[in-house]
């Protein structure tokens, strides 16, 4: 991977010229049968796989009004041709969200709507072939259903909805992304992505009981399966053992340390992540969030507090309630629904975010800060997509921006915006969400990265920013592995609450 | 004969974007959206999401957002089309409303800054890399079809005035199955059977936009997951199998 450079800045952040062309390729790895196997997906791509894959798309096109919507809806505008970090990143025109979403779209005509069976060329219509499978596999696995282009559609039209439509077909007719795939496998045998098995697990936790007694002379807790604790944490599992994820882990254990809050991990369910989003595929996303319902039954938790991670975070703020019952309006004739709706403490938001959580703890004055702690610190905030574009914090619109920020500012000294553009709403993916995390997409993954790279640039001049916290698992694993490729410190990337561990007074209140 | 034709024409043309219209909007309603996925910051009650709507439909807020010349040459297209179709209300009525009547100057003139919309519009298509791209062949006669009728329509409004009483009596003629003649021209030949076209293709195309947008899940739901239970009867079932 030595001959994988970052793409210079641009001067000035003009809209890029186009490069046909520029991505064609075979994509990812694809899914060997044992891992397609074990989620119930063709080993290899089936004989009749244009047949399965019309069908599919039909049967999706009566299940998702999304994907119904918005395959009729586009007028080819192009508001959102200059808005994917892809695009901006490698100038390939099929990265365009629109040109992303006709490489489907012009099946759909051809295969479900009259003018496309009557005049293919006229309405850009094309028969399902097998160079179009295959180029559906490269580019579908160049989005990273961020949903960035869906907030200057004029309809709303949402990416992601077409790119998890189309990988669920590809799954459907036996040609799975490896990445993906392989990491389900292992959250349902094993219980997280990692594939850390529950003695390592514990192991791990003891070891950072006396890492943290080692550096504060305190005994912070790290407990797991502890039946009847109030909050079940349920965390990335790579806040378990990478860095800087664990730092967060630390802060958590110390927020929870410091409020008197009893806790607990679970084994069975070690995992935040739920990459059933990613490959669009409705039962493994439920299958794998009902693994958290169970585990908080069995452990008889009150409440559900929910780590540092941007799709995790979307899928259990907009979905979990959807898919589990895990808030309010569950279902009368759904037996575990209701008795986690009984067992859970309604006075509280469930799920929450740690950020809320820590966020009214510092809010009730349960927690103090010592801020020059992170005086060596000059901060700037990513809102990572999924948490920006895909879910919310604290009730109200907008939540998701100012909780992580409020926490920020109120443990550290240095803090400063990057280019509005580039934040909030209209933040820009790391480059390595949904799915796409992988080093046989490094490539991509770095072009990606540009335009987050050259605001990221912009602060550091301006301002020396040396921090960038941010409140995702892929976020921190996807810069820390790209940012030395642009010249930066790979440390520089960390978690809000790594933050906050560095701040927080344990000893008194 | 002419009379006949275009009568029957409109008669086919109307079946066409009724029953059409109907259709697609039952497919929507009847599709569920079995996750909420509205774009955040969203409203988080329906008075909140009528608002949004009412932003996006009203000014296309998400465009403005994306791109101030598409967002300036659009709106100024589809404000200006909606004021020529309210203008046009003095054809299929008797006596005329009087909103109508006061209307009547601006939707002249609206003509004008339609046409120009249009014509601004295909420019970016023809001359933006991106946008040239991206376009298909429907795209481009979508916006020269628009151009014929907008063109059509101000020469027989400014330059060679067509019978307009005579238009009307068709249109009242046909609204009461009273044919009526239509008077012979070839402006306005040109401009009808092209509106009987767009009546026509408007519930197999892309003008299905307009309908879409209010079925669009990203921008109708409200952001109320934790406080609301949501969820599709399809994957209601799955609840009853385990």
């Amino acid at each position: 991977m030595a001959d994988i450079a970052a793409p210079a800045y641009r001067v000035i952040p003009i809209i890029p010229a186009l490069k046909p062309g520029a991505m064609e390729g075979k994509g990812p790895f694809v899914a060997s049968d044992k891992i397609q196997d074990a989620l119930g997906f063709p080993g290899q791509l089936v004989e009749d796989w244009h047949d399965q894959a019309i069908a599919k798309m039909g049967e999706l096109l009566g299940k998702y009004r999304s994907l119904k919507v918005y395959m009729d809806a586009c007028v080819h505008c192009g508001a959102c041709s200059d808005k994917c970090h892809y695009f901006i990143g490698t100038q390939d025109p099929k990265n365009m969200p629109v040109a992303r979403q006709d490489l489907m779209r012009s099946v759909y005509r051809r295969y479900f709507t009259l003018p496309g069976k009557i005049f293919p060329k006229l309405v850009g219509a094309r028969d399902l072939t097998r160079d179009v499978l295959d180029e559906w596999h490269n580019y579908f696995h160049q989005c990273s259903e961020c949903r960035r282009c869906s907030v200057f559609c004029p309809y709303g039209i949402d990416t992601a909805e077409v790119t998890m439509a189309a990988r669920e077909i590809l799954d459907t007719v036996g040609y799975g992304q490896k990445y993906s795939n392989e990491i389900i496998g292992k959250v349902h045998k094993i219980g997280n992505n990692l594939g850390l098995p529950a003695p390592a697990l514990k192991d791990t936790l003891e070891g950072l009981e006396e890492d943290v007694k080692e550096a504060t002379g305190i005994d912070v807790r790290f407990p797991i399966d502890v039946k009847g604790a109030e909050v079940l944490l349920i965390t990335p599992s790579a806040d378990f053992f990478a860095e800087p994820h664990i730092d967060s882990l630390i802060g958590y254990a110390k927020v929870f340390h410091a409020t008197g809050t009893s806790w607990t991990l679970s084994s069975m369910s070690s995992e935040a992540a739920n990459f059933g989003m990613f490959i669009g595929n409705y039962e493994q996303l439920r299958t794998i969030a009902l693994r958290i319902r169970q585990a908080a039954l069995e452990l008889g938790v009150k409440r559900i507090v929910v780590g540092e991670c941007g799709h995790a975070w979307r899928v259990a703020y907009s979905f979990w309630n959807t898919l589990s019952g895990v808030g309010e309006g569950a279902d009368e004739t759904d037996k575990f629904a209701m008795m986690l709706q009984k067992q859970l403490d309604h006075r509280y938001k469930q799920p929450m975010h740690i950020c809320e959580f820590t966020w009214d703890m510092i809010g009730q004055g349960a927690l103090s800060f010592d801020k020059e702690a992170n005086d060596k610190h000059i901060i700037t905030f990513h809102d990572s997509c999924n948490v920006a574009r895909g879910s919310s914090m604290g009730g109200y619109p907008g939540g998701q921006f100012d909780i992580p920020r409020n926490i920020i500012k109120a443990v550290a000294n240095n803090f400063y915006e990057m280019n509005p553009n580039t934040t909030h709403e209209r933040t820009f993916c790391c480059g390595g969400g949904g799915g796409l995390l992988t080093d046989d997409l490094l490539d991509l993954r770095v072009k990606g990265a540009l335009p987050r790279m050259e605001v990221l640039q912009q602060v550091a001049d301006e301002h020396g920013v040396n921090f960038m916290a941010c409140i995702c698992a892929i976020c921190k694993a996807q810069f820390t592995k790209i940012m030395p490729i642009y010249g930066f410190d790979r440390r520089m990337i960390g978690g809000v609450h790594q933050l906050v561990s560095n701040a927080i007074r344990l000893g008194e209140k | 004969m002419m009379s006949t034709l275009f009568a029957i024409l409109f008669y086919f043309a109307t079946l066409v974007l009724v029953v059409g219209l109907f259709y697609r909007i039952s497919v929507y309603t009847r599709t569920p959206a079995p996750l909420k996925i509205p774009t955040t910051p969203a409203p988080i009650n329906t008075g909140g999401v009528v608002l949004r709507m009412a932003r996006e439909v009203m000014f296309f807020e998400s465009l403005f957002k994306a791109n101030l010349w598409t967002w300036g040459l659009g709106w100024l297209f589809h404000a200006s089309l909606a004021l020529v179709l309210l203008r046009h209300l003095r054809y299929f009525t008797e006596p005329v409303w009087g909103w109508v009547v006061f209307l009547q100057p601006f939707g002249m003139y609206a003509g004008i800054t339609m046409v120009l919309g249009v014509a601004g519009l295909w420019a970016r298509r023809l001359f933006v890399e991106r946008i040239r791209y991206i376009s298909t062949p429907s795209d481009h006669l979508m916006l020269v079809l628009f151009l014929v009728i907008g063109i059509s329509g101000l020469v027989m409004t400014f330059v060679v005035h067509g019978d307009v009483v005579g238009v009307k009596g068709f249109m009242l003629g046909l609204m009461n199955f009273n044919l009526q003649a239509l008077p012979a021209s070839i402006g306005l030949y040109v401009h009808l059977s092209m509106v009987a076209l767009l009546m026509m293709i408007f519930p197999i195309s892309k003008l299905l936009h307009a309908p879409g947008l209010f079925f669009s899940p990203s921008r109708n739901q409200a952001d109320n997951s934790r406080e609301k239970r949501h969820i599709a009867a399809w994957a209601k079932q799955l609840e009853s199998e385990k």
